[in-house]
């Protein structure tokens, strides 16, 4: 039997990832690549959870996170195909409409 | 036998997660995230959430994923040169927070950490999500469904050309031209 340790252990690798890739990847489909990857770090560790804990509550919490995934994407790529209409780019650097 | 599954899993998933920020074609970032979510799902049926993982692979690998693609092609890219000047910062403090995590989860051994599985439940897996999903949790499945929802609208919406774009632009050629 695995401890419950380990699956955090590399629940965590991949929310770390995922982290990273959000501050360091200029390329915004990139950054929402990696927002998928926390999203999935947690969910494994609510499969993880709900197994250890007999609990059926965490494999239905799973649901909510991939309807909000779902959501998340939709209406990220939305906004990117606006901003690349908007400035035939993608890299972040050139959105930098809220700075003063 | 149990621990070489999983660290098969493991290992797969932390690598294709690292080469989703590596890698600089955004093609193949998506491609790794394939392959990491199926492994995921490998990882829920050893954790005996075989709905879960069916879940996962239509959804995340059917649906969400082929729209990245669809994207990332519709959009022509070329690959990205280089990365954020922020990287010494962001991997310092991802270090930092990583190693916390492993030392607090592994030295410090929390209750549940030594647990042994306690019962396989009698009753199907899909058959327990469902009926927890549909009495306890009904009212957040609604809501679930009006987050897709107002997502969905949001998307057409924001990706509808003429409806942003085009009468400003009109308004601005006739306030040039006049």
């Amino acid at each position: 039997m695995i401890p419950l340790s380990y699956y955090i252990v590399l629940s965590a690798i991949v929310f770390v990832t995922g982290l990273v890739g959000v501050l360091i990847r200029r390329n915004i489909i990139i950054i929402l690549l990696s927002v998928e990857l926390m999203l999935n770090a947690t969910n494994i560790n609510f499969v993880a959870f709900s197994h250890y804990l007999d609990n059926v509550a965490g494999q239905v919490f799973v649901f909510f996170t991939l309807t909000v995934a779902a959501a998340e994407v939709a209406v990220g790529l939305a906004i990117i195909i606006a901003l690349y209409r908007a400035k035939t780019s993608i890299n972040v650097d050139d959105f930098s409409l809220l700075r003063w | 036998m149990s621990y070489l599954v999983f660290f098969y899993l493991a290992t797969v998933i932390a690598v294709t997660a690292v080469l989703v920020v590596l890698l600089r074609n955004p093609i193949y970032s998506a491609l790794s995230l394939l392959v990491l979510f199926f492994h995921v799902a490998g990882l829920y049926v050893t954790l005996h959430a075989e709905f879960l993982a069916a879940v996962q692979i239509l959804v995340y690998a059917g649906a969400i994923l082929v729209l990245y693609l669809f994207v990332v092609m519709l959009l022509n890219l070329k690959a990205e040169d280089r990365y954020h000047n922020q990287l010494p910062v962001a991997a310092f403090l991802g270090l930092m927070a990583l190693t916390e995590v492993i030392l607090l989860v592994l030295h410090r051994g929390s209750p549940v950490a030594s647990t042994e599985e306690f019962a396989v439940s009698s009753t199907g897996n899909t058959e327990s999500i469902g009926e927890v999903l549909y009495s306890q949790y009904l009212f957040p499945f609604e809501i679930a469904s009006l987050v897709l929802l107002v997502a969905m609208i949001g998307a057409i919406i924001l990706a509808k050309k003429d409806l942003l774009t085009g009468p400003s632009d009109k308004d601005h050629r006739e306030t040039a031209s006049t």
